[in-house]
């Protein structure tokens, strides 16, 4: 399918949907089937975690064409709202992720007001500040733990069925957040919101005068994008058992998401699915690597100026424009 | 016939330059009116302070008898004011149908994806570029290009349509089939204000014209009493037997 030529009413029936759909399920029901099950939980974790953020910044950076260099923030934020309300308040982990997105969606709609004003690398660089001011705040902010960070009591386990039930639970509900984070990225980008997400990347000028409510579209595009990784913090840290600054905000995490987007292709549904996965396994080959091991960072920078050099598109955006039979499948 | 738009005294200056001084006219509703002048003399610029670009300085612009003066792009847009652009801006990305599919969903009418979509199919077969319906914006050459400007500007189903030349750079059987295209959106009942540098095809096609030098009005009446005046001869014209031959060739 190409982009706005025909999908309508028809979306359930997209080939493209189903592919990263079914993708995404099959990696996240591998550790139930595996010999180490905890082990590739926890392997399977990580990836769908890269997946769900990934997705969710692919919102702003490939449909909207915005790029934000610190969209951990909202992952930090997230998880510092929720883990406060699993911890001090022993509320249940539901009602945490639902705060955790809200906190960061209101973050969000706040930040798009002030700064999506801002074009091109001036918004990125904003983006970077607000990211060194949460987590420099946070760290002073004496109720979420100042700069020690909160811990979660082993007891409050015990109200999921124990530890390990526990993380089957985190793990089960990460696995839901990822099909649901795919599912919205898909239909952004075939509807009419969507439509005028992509006007914007094209040409803002252009698409005001065509009659674009650019600053509208572009808050609500920064807020579907910094919700979804609110609510993955919650469940990361649930996990954990633990959250500090230097953990919640990790500035180069972000820039990992970016290469992960840029890598798979950005503004396609399976792109950032693929990159953050091929990413993640590529990253912990390199972690156990004698030699690349503390350099893991440095293949990362590499590997997103090969990408912009030589496939801006990523992959999935080669093989489209490559293959454009491909186009009915990879969405 | 009421005026679909107003324009009081509408000044716009850059730093030290006066790009506009008190710019006046109104435009009968179902008019072509025309707009021309040398390079420089702000045609573009006095586009940009009716649709909302930026702001014009002093002075008001009344569209439909509400005043506009100083409203954002879209907002215009959303009142039924559609314009195309002198440097073409496709959204090159875009499949040439999702091109004027936004100009359908976020214009004047505000359809709905599949409304946008028969919308676009009709506007693309009448500007004759549905051919092209599936390439994506980039691939076009300046004509098609032109072409995708006016049919994005038309599928919002606009009342007024601001064009900004639409004609420049097309060859002269692109220019003859261009101006049958306007002449039948004028028939549909749409207002056109149009700059062109085309001349003979402007002062065919338009019911009046206005000459702009150095942001002001230097005259203003029909294409055959503007190509006669003297003060357009020398700032525009350049030539005495000008007229004439405009008039000829129409």
């Amino acid at each position: 399918m190409k982009p706005f030529a025909g999908t309508h009413g028809k979306q359930w029936r997209n080939h493209g949907l189903w592919l990263a759909l079914a993708i995404t399920a099959a990696v996240a029901l591998w550790p139930t089937l595996a010999g180490n099950k905890a082990y590739a939980r926890e392997v399977t974790f990580t990836i769908l975690k890269a997946v769900a953020l990934a997705s969710s910044l692919n919102i702003l950076l490939g449909y909207t064409g915005y790029v934000s260099f610190g969209h951990i923030v909202f992952f930090g934020l997230g998880g510092y709202v929720g883990f406060y309300l699993l911890s001090v308040h022993s509320l249940p982990l539901y009602v945490a992720v639902l705060a955790g997105a809200l906190s960061a969606g209101l973050l969000a709609f706040l930040l798009g007001k002030a700064i999506l004003r801002l074009r091109g690398a001036y918004f990125a660089l904003a983006t970077i500040g607000v990211n060194e001011a949460a987590r420099s705040f946070i760290k002073n902010f004496q109720p979420f733990g100042g700069p020690i960070g909160m811990t979660l009591n082993f007891k409050a386990y015990q109200a999921y069925g124990g530890p390990s039930q526990a993380l089957w639970i985190a793990y089960g509900s990460m696995a839901i957040l990822t099909l649901a984070v795919i599912l919205v990225s898909f239909l952004i980008r075939t509807s009419r919101f969507g439509l005028s997400l992509m006007a914007i990347r094209e040409n803002e000028d252009a698409a005001e005068v065509m009659g674009v409510v650019a600053p509208n579209a572009k808050t609500w595009a920064y807020v579907l994008s910094a919700v979804f990784p609110g609510m993955v913090g919650v469940l990361f840290f649930f996990k954990n058992g633990n959250i500090e600054p230097g953990d919640a905000f990790v500035l180069h995490q972000s820039i990992e998401t970016i290469v992960m987007v840029m890598l798979g292709g950005q503004g396609t549904v399976l792109g950032p699915l693929l990159g953050a996965a091929a990413y993640q396994r590529l990253r912990g080959l390199l972690l156990v690597s004698p030699l690349f091991k503390n350099i893991q960072l440095t293949v990362a920078g590499v590997l997103l100026l090969v990408i912009i050099l030589f496939v801006p598109a990523g992959v999935v955006g080669w093989l489209r424009s490559r293959f454009p039979r491909l186009r009915r499948v990879l969405e | 016939m009421s005026d679909i738009l107003q324009l009081e005294t509408v000044s716009k200056h850059f730093g030290g330059l006066q790009a506009l001084s008190n710019v006046t006219f109104d435009l009968p509703e179902g008019q072509i009116l025309g707009l021309i002048g040398p390079n420089g003399a702000g045609k573009t610029t006095l586009f940009n302070c009716i649709n909302g670009v930026y702001p014009p300085d002093g002075g008001r612009v009344i569209f439909q008898g509400q005043d506009i003066t100083g409203w954002k792009p879209y907002n215009v847009a959303h009142l039924g004011l559609a314009r195309t652009h002198q440097i073409v801006q496709p959204l090159s990305e875009l499949t040439v149908l999702g091109n004027v599919m936004a100009g359908a969903c976020f214009g004047h009418e505000q359809r709905s994806l599949s409304q946008a979509r028969d919308i676009a199919e009709e506007v693309l077969t009448f500007v004759g570029l549905d051919e092209r319906c599936e390439a994506l914006a980039v691939s076009l050459n300046v004509a098609q290009k032109k072409r995708l400007e006016l049919a994005r500007a038309l599928a919002a189903r606009p009342y007024l349509i601001l064009l900004d030349e639409v004609l420049a750079g097309l060859n002269p059987v692109e220019i003859t089939e261009m101006l049958q295209v306007l002449r039948q959106v004028r028939e549909q009942g749409v207002t056109i204000l149009i700059i062109e540098h085309v001349m003979h095809a402007l002062m065919n096609v338009s019911d009046r014209v206005i000459v702009l030098n150095y942001g002001e009005q230097i005259a203003e009446g029909t294409p055959e009493e503007v190509a006669n005046d003297p003060g357009v001869i020398e700032a525009y014209l350049g030539d005495p037997k000008m007229a004439e031959r405009l008039m000829g060739n129409a």
